[in-house]
């Protein structure tokens, strides 16, 4: 898995609440057979007209914000559906971290798994970073800095968050869950062994 | 020891390892794959060299994908016809129990688990679909998973959460007359907001809750993802031991014994205690229906389409704004008799045998308006048998319903059968969300009753005055 360890650039305001991640990408567009680029059909709804064009309202389509690797949103971001496309679709789309109060419990897990950060912060200090992504001079940088879990803002403001220490771990050195837990394979056996006697009916 | 909470026990009784900082490796006791993720995942699995640690802990059924056009079978669509071919593969090279199209066992994933007896209380279930959190109605802990996820549960049988916080909302009142789970929940989601258990593990408790049919437990915990809670639970009891019993995974004989022994000890403890407790009289409400594109918006039936410029803040109006814009409603007029052009009555929300009862009480007898389309689409093969032996199917067609296949179906539409543009329609699912039945779709929420009541009316109506 690629790492994460700083990252810098434009932050876009999506300034929207509960935004769910049928938004994000429907799932026609998830299931067909084909191979589909997700990022161009991140968003779709709120980004494109009916007819295919751009929605100038959007905030990704606004020049400054366009290709923008961090997004602030607003209160329950990713709610609803498990599908993990939704967090490919935002990658794809060139995101990579994305700030806001709280955030939907399954989306929030699939970033990690995609080298994606979620921080979560508290709503005043989401309302004080929109208003500086927004009123900062064009292409004025945030950097994200997940070794030292802070984010520096154009105002020169550094804004410190939390991320779960293996999380991190995980994501600086981009390391493979999977690899992590298969480590452990004997722990999970002599779990196994034990609980079979506990709980006979669990192993059929 | 201190007094635990049903979470508490249940999240406890799996942790492998502690990592620390409040993660835990949890140990999987069921792992249930649909068609989207399901074959892929395997395939995955496979290609990557790795092997599915425990595949008698996994079960595959095809739901999201297929038709659920009458007489289906997987070849119906392309699209079904693709992913049923990767199912029946992976599943069978790697061992896994498929329930294949015309079995028992085949529908719904959520509507398959408990009624198999494969979703057992005090056990752990993951998904990888976010209304997992329905399986939480026996007393499990079951939530959704992603596709990464979902991976690393069929490698190791095991996934590293962080432990959620624990609320608790108690059910107090009597439900009135024509009142259903699926309208105490909706109210709920209204009151507290779509966030309001995010991080959160929440338990449903209090008599009204005690009092609840399992199917109609399910049905509420099913909408527990609906106000942001990964996990819904319900502590076994009665009910849910006499609902389980004899099902085809649950345990038997001396086992069964053993089971119910454990299964006692789950419920909370006198005196445990939860990050947040809510407490929510429902002994008044009238039958919910939603108004806008998230399930906070909801109102009785009764009531009418809320009006944006009383909101409590610019954005929250300007939220209201564009939703009431998207589903093409007015503020202030009343909501019944608004006129509709669909109605769904399905999903892992409400396709169950009671569900189906509900909504043939009221078509009984009665003709689907002339300018509806009504699908009814069973949550199961079993569920679809066990209609057909009551004759509801009858009474359903007879009405001028559409008697369809088990799956999910329109709910997601993910099989390709979407609602058309700017049509409205009633539906039992669970999310409104734009473009979550297709694209430009305006979906009402409602019980299985309110639904049917709708077809017959042609316009968003109250059960209460058919029944
Ligand atoms: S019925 Fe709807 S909500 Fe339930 S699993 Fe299927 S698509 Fe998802």
């Amino acid at each position: 898995m690629e790492t994460f360890t700083v990252l810098s650039g434009v932050a876009a305001p999506l300034a929207r609440e509960n935004v769910d991640t049928d938004l994000i990408i429907p799932i026609p567009r998830l299931v067909t057979l084909a191979n589909v680029d997700l990022g161009k059909w991140a968003f779709e709804a709120i980004r494109y007209h009916k007819d295919g064009s751009e929605n100038s309202d959007f905030v990704l389509n606004q020049s400054r914000y366009r290709g923008a690797p961090i997004l602030i949103a607003g209160r329950n971001f990713g709610c609803g559906s498990s599908r993990e496309g939704a967090v490919v679709a935002i990658r794809r789309l060139g995101i990579r971290c994305v700030i806001a109060p709280s955030f939907g419990d399954i989306f929030f897990n699939n970033c990690f798994q995609n080298s994606v950060l979620p921080i979560a912060l508290p709503q005043e200090e989401i309302d004080r970073l929109m208003e500086e992504a927004r009123t900062c001079t064009s292409g004025a940088a945030f950097a994200v800095d997940l070794e030292a879990r802070e984010i520096r803002t154009p105002g020169q403001r550094t804004v410190a968050f939390e991320v779960d220490p293996n999380r991190r771990q995980g994501l600086l050195k981009g390391l493979d869950p999977i690899d992590t837990t298969l480590m452990r394979d004997g722990e999970i056996a002599a779990f196994q062994d034990r609980d079979r006697k506990a709980r006979p009916w669990i192993y059929g | 020891m201190a007094a635990q909470t049903l979470f508490d026990k249940i999240w406890d009784a799996h942790v492998v390892t502690d990592l620390g900082s409040g993660m835990a490796l949890l140990a999987i006791d069921r792992h249930i794959m649909h068609d989207l993720g399901g074959g892929r995942g395997l395939k995955q699995i496979r290609e990557s060299g790795r092997k599915v640690r425990n595949p008698d802990m996994v079960f595959a059924v095809p739901d999201h994908a297929v038709s659920s056009e009458p007489g289906r079978t997987s070849e119906t669509t392309e699209l079904s016809s693709g992913y049923m071919k990767l199912l029946r593969e992976e599943t069978s090279r790697h061992g896994i129990r498929l329930f294949d199209l015309g079995e028992p066992g085949q529908g719904i994933v959520h509507v398959v688990g408990p009624e198999m007896g494969i979703s057992l209380p005090g056990s752990t279930v993951v998904c990888g679909d976010s209304h997992t959190c329905t399986h939480g109605a026996l007393g499990a802990m079951a939530w959704g998973i992603g596709s990464s996820e979902l991976l690393h549960v069929l490698a190791t049988q095991t996934l590293p959460q962080t432990k959620p916080k624990r609320m608790r909302v108690t059910f107090t009142g009597r439900l009135p007359e024509g009142v259903q789970s699926k309208d105490i929940m909706l109210y709920l989601i209204g009151r507290l907001g779509a966030a309001a258990g995010a991080g959160s593990a929440v338990e449903f408790a209090g008599l009204t809750i005690q009092n609840l049919s399992m199917e109609a437990r399910l049905s509420l915990c099913n909408l527990s993802i609906e106000m942001g809670a990964r996990f819904g639970m319900i502590a076994p009891d009665d009910t849910t031991l006499e609902y389980l019993a004899g099902r085809a995974f649950a345990p038997k004989g001396a086992l069964w014994d053993r089971a119910v022994a454990h299964w006692r000890t789950l419920p909370s403890d006198e005196g445990c205690v939860f990050d947040r407790e809510e407490s929510v009289d429902i002994g008044a409400i009238a039958p919910q229906i939603t108004w806008g594109t998230s399930p906070q918006d909801v109102v009785g039936i009764d009531g009418a389409i809320p009006d944006p410029t009383a909101a409590a803040g610019s954005s929250r109006r300007f939220e209201m704004e564009t939703a009431l814009r998207y589903m093409g409603l007015e503020p202030l007029k009343p909501i019944a008799g608004t006129p509709i052009d669909r109605v769904f009555i399905g999903s892992c929300t409400n396709s169950r045998i009671e569900d189906l009862r509900q909504a043939a009480a009221i078509a009984r007898g009665r003709r689907v308006d002339a300018r509806v389309t009504a699908w009814v689409v069973p949550g199961s093969y079993n569920v679809m048998k066990a209609a057909e032996a009551e004759g509801l199917d009858t009474v359903f067609r007879t009405a001028g319903f559409d008697w369809r296949e088990p799956g999910c179906a329109q709910c997601a539409a993910a099989n390709g059968e979407v609602v058309a543009p700017g049509e409205r329609i009633v539906s039992t699912s669970n999310r409104n969300f734009v473009g979550r039945q297709g694209p430009g779709a305006r979906t009402h929420l409602a019980s299985p009753a309110m639904a049917a009541a709708s077809a017959i009316a042609g316009s968003i109506a109250d059960p209460r005055r058919l029944a």
